[in-house]
């Protein structure tokens, strides 16, 4: 390898990645970086130094030796579908991009595994397992582009991980090179592991401690039959309630999911899901399992959601409508990009009983500062997903989009709940992160960082703010103030 | 007893622990001293520090102080119709739900539902700068953060003193049969991670006493109509068969000096070891009580990829659980350290470096 000092200049470095790579696996020109300038959260922007698109796993330890030789930052992406700036890339550094790396080593039908390289896309996965009767069970709406190796990172979620998990429930094994190149096996083949679980850690660790090179997902059987129920409301709290009322009657529905009057509309212009139009919410509750029990929940629920003020309960007819309602569901990001100049995604989880109240405060606040909020989230869960939309384009709109999103975290945080439920928080909630955690807790967060990546070179000042920027925002954790279970000390 | 906060005379004695250099043995109901590596240093007690917190069955989820009786905390679900999923053994009347935690200790729906790690939602706990922190939360989905929460499921209370977690909570099953097949321990293995690729409503999965069990859980008429399906003769004291399993009640666990637990790959076949053999999890984790040596234990499972923990029996002092790789193990040292800089939780307990 080319010893390259610290000081040297990029073409140094350059021309140290070409020695490594093939010549298309090094791009510099900037028309070339420009694809990979911005993940899925648009409003930030950079051109990294460099690209590097390494097809194998020893290309990946070359470039983390280099990089650590130098002392240069390094960027892992996947697809770029990130809600969060997680992949945005560093003026000094070079971004790793793992989609060349998009094989599927191995489906192993026996054991309800599959070993797959961290550029496969999410859906790739279910299928080529679809043969063998299995699927990977965490679906983000995003699964036709994003990549397994993001959603590790991630530790995405999905419109059933109410009843299957999230991402860290379905994986087993990764393989991960370390900033110095080492190659490690966290977790293992089996059910569990010796030592401490580093694939918990790993999983959502946003590409700050180690890059994933190969994955060992968990395959599940797909059920036996799937029925998806629609329930129109006439009334946002009436339908947060009845999501309440679902889970407490002993049901765990593969997927429970509201979307609002604007989201409706916007979804039905795109997909023509067949929505209720004229309904101020709708509930899309997915019933999954043996045939028998199937048709037993689709029974209560319906008389469930009657009971809570329904004014419509449909059941979807067959299959197709069954992935209509879903299609609609899953397009409603994209749908609502096409009725507002820009929209901005905010993902914070709260307790479910908190639905109606938190709902309520956002539409006060959407007429005080004049944005319309679409809501389209995972209500089972209690991870909302309040679309703001604005135009960018307007003086000023976009800070006042930034500040009326920030209040809904926080309020997310006072209620007991959390900023980020499977979006991370990469460049955008680094300041909300100040005030969900006190600095003792970040402070616990830098030290882990340390114990994998001593100089900071892997995707450095994102996920977790230093204690300086907490001190300039100002607005270290509100958790002590307004808070639902005031006998419970910091939850 | 009575429910209490000693979070800060915990926090107290950590500190004092730190100034004094002494090492703390953090103890909950000591139902699990028997496990890991033999305990060093002065008793810290957290069964004291007990207590449920908040629970509400809507939301799905239930916080507790550490030092709870794992008992309370089951009863206290049951009376809404809830249940921990990953059914944990508590070998013993005093097991707490701390203590159960830092095992990660599951039972036999595991492999169908989740461990102990996998429902762990948040928790609170007193780290080796003798500073309390919170990690995860309350709520299902929550990647704020590094996970630190399910980093202590399992940890040995090697990297802090847990105050209190919350851990998500299931319904019960509407019902619950057993069905046995007599068999071998190959046609087991084969029946078993076949079931894998079903979706059938199977939530336990054992081969004992030349019968293949397994349970079926769910709404009644699910498990009627799989019964049918399945065939197989129904074990009337199938509750009792699980939990006894389980609870280790059975013979073959105090059968042998040594009662090792081997994890391996649900399909792999059966294993070339002396000794008795139940296998639980559906084939995923194997209990043999046995005199063979330990090394050669570990040698005929590493070629098959598994793993092994010395997990009852033998000597305290040495490996207990499968020794780790050279840059793994320096990767958990750095881990331990950034945790607990001084080194005073529970040292040695898990690994003679950490
Ligand atoms: C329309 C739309 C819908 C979405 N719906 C959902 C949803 O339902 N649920 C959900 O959870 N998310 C959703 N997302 C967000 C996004 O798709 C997920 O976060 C996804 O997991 C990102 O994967 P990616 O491959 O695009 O990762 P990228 O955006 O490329 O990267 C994300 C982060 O992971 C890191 N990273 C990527 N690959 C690696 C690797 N191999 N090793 C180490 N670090 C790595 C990056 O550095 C970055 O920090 C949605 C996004 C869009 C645009």
């Amino acid at each position: 390898m080319a010893s390259v000092s610290a000081e040297s200049s990029p073409n140094n470095l350059f021309n140290a990645l070409r020695a490594l790579l093939p010549p298309d696996s090094v791009l510099t020109e900037s028309e070339d970086l420009h694809p990979f300038e911005c993940d899925g959260l648009s409003v930030y922007r950079q051109l990294p130094l460099a690209v590097v698109l390494p097809e194998t796993v020893e290309q990946v330890q070359a470039i983390t030796r280099l990089c650590s030789e130098l002392g240069v930052p390094l960027v892992a992406r996947g697809a770029g579908t990130g809600l969060s700036g997680g992949a945005l890339p560093l003026a000094d550094g070079v971004l790793l991009s793992l989609a060349r790396l998009n094989r599927i080593l191995h489906i192993d039908a026996a054991n309800a595994m599959a070993t797959v390289q961290p550029g496969v896309r999410n859906l790739a996965i279910s299928q080529a397992a679809a043969p063998y009767g299995l699927y990977y069970a965490p679906d983000p709406s995003s699964q036709i582009a994003c990549s397994i190796g993001g959603n590790v990172a991630e530790n995405s979620g999905g419109v059933h991980c109410l009843k299957y998990g999230l991402t860290v429930h379905n994986i087993l094994q990764i393989k991960m090179v370390s900033i110095d190149g080492e190659l490690l096996t966290i977790g293992a083949e089996t059910l569990d592991a010796p030592g401490y679980d580093l694939l918990a850690l790993m999983t959502g660790s946003e590409g700050l401690l180690g890059i994933i090179v190969e994955i060992t997902v968990k395959l599940l059987p797909k059920p036996e039959r799937a029925q998806v129920v629609l329930a129109a409301f006439d009334d946002v709290v009436k339908a947060g309630e009845a999501v309440g009322a679902v889970i407490a009657a002993g049901i765990i529905p593969a997927g429970l999911e509201m979307m609002d009057r604007l989201a409706i509309s916007a979804a039905e212009d795109f997909a023509h899901a067949g929505y209720p139009r004229d309904a101020a919410a709708i509930l899309l509750c997915e019933l999954d399992g043996t045939n028998a029990e199937v048709s037993e929940h689709i029974r209560t629920v319906r008389e469930i959601l009657s009971a809570q003020g329904a004014t419509e309960v449909r059941t979807a007819a067959d299959e197709a409508e069954r992935q209509l309602f879903w299609k609609g569901r899953k397009s409603a990001f994209p749908a609502v990009g096409r009725i507002s100049p820009d929209y901005y995604c905010m993902d914070g989880t709260i307790p479910r009983r908190e639905l109606p109240h938190v709902l309520r405060q956002i539409s006060k606040w959407s007429e005080e500062y004049g944005l319309p909020v679409a809501n389209v989230f995972h209500a089972g869960d209690g991870n909302l997903h309040p679309l703001i939309l604005f135009d960018a384009n307007k003086p000023g709109e976009l800070a006042r989009t930034e500040e009326f999103g920030q209040k809904i975290l926080s309020l997310c945080v006072e209620v007991g709940g959390t900023i980020t439920g499977e979006h991370g928080v990469g460049m955008e909630k680094l300041d909300t992160m100040c005030v969900q955690f006190e600095s003792s807790e970040l402070n616990q967060f830098h030290a882990v960082k340390h114990a994998f990546d001593p100089r900071g070179l892997l995707n450095p000042g994102k996920a977790v703010p230093t204690l300086h920027r907490c001190a300039e925002f100002g607005a270290m954790h509100v958790h002590h103030g307004k808070l639902s279970h005031p006998e419970l000390e910091r939850f | 007893m009575a429910s209490a906060d000693i979070s800060t005379a915990l926090q107290q004695q950590v500190q004092q622990a730190l100034q004094d250099g002494t090492r703390l043995d953090i103890r909950g109901g000591g139902s699990k001293t028997f496990l890991g590596r033999a305990a060093h240093g002065t008793p810290l007690n957290v069964g004291n520090h007990r207590g449920i917190v908040d629970y509400d069955p809507r939301e799905l989820v239930v916080t507790a102080r550490t030092g709870t009786p794992l008992a309370e905390v089951e009863a206290t679900l049951a009376e809404a119709g809830q249940m921990l999923a990953f059914e944990p053994p508590h070998f013993g009347t005093t097991a707490t739900l701390g203590g159960t935690i830092a095992c990660s200790l599951s039972g036999p729906r595991r492999p169908y539902a989740g461990s102990a790690r996998d429902f762990t939602l948040g928790c609170r706990l007193i780290n080796g700068r003798g500073e309390m922190l919170r990690f995860g939360g309350q709520v299902m989905k929550n990647v704020a953060g590094y996970d630190l929460s399910r980093l202590m499921a399992g940890a040995y209370g090697t990297l802090g003193v847990m105050l209190d977690v919350s851990l998500k909570v299931l319904p019960k099953p509407a019902s619950s049969i057993t069905l046995v097949y007599e068999c071998n321990a190959a046609a087991a293995i084969e029946k078993m991670s076949g079931l894998l690729a079903q979706p059938y409503p199977v939530d336990a999965a054992c081969f004992h006493g030349e019968l293949c069990h397994l349970r079926l859980s769910g709404s009644e008429k699910a498990v009627r109509h799989t019964r049918a399906q399945l065939g197989g003769e129904e074990l009337a004291s199938g509750m009792e068969f699980w939990r006894t399993l389980n609870e280790h009640e059975l013979a073959l666990f105090t059968a042998a000096p040594v009662l090792y637990r081997i994890m391996v790959k649900p399909a792999t076949p059966p294993l070339p070891l002396a000794g008795k053999w139940l296998l639980d999890w559906g084939g995923a984790q194997r209990w043999l009580a046995s005199n063979e040596p330990p090394e050669h234990i570990r040698a005929e499972v590493a070629k098959v990829g598994g793993h092994v923990t010395q997990f009852r029996g033998g000597n305290r002092n040495g490996e207990i659980f499968q020794p780790l790789s050279a840059p793994l193990l320096a990767l958990q040292q750095r881990l331990k350290c950034s945790l607990d800089p001084q080194g005073i939780f529970n040292p040695g307990r898990m690994y003679a470096e950490i």
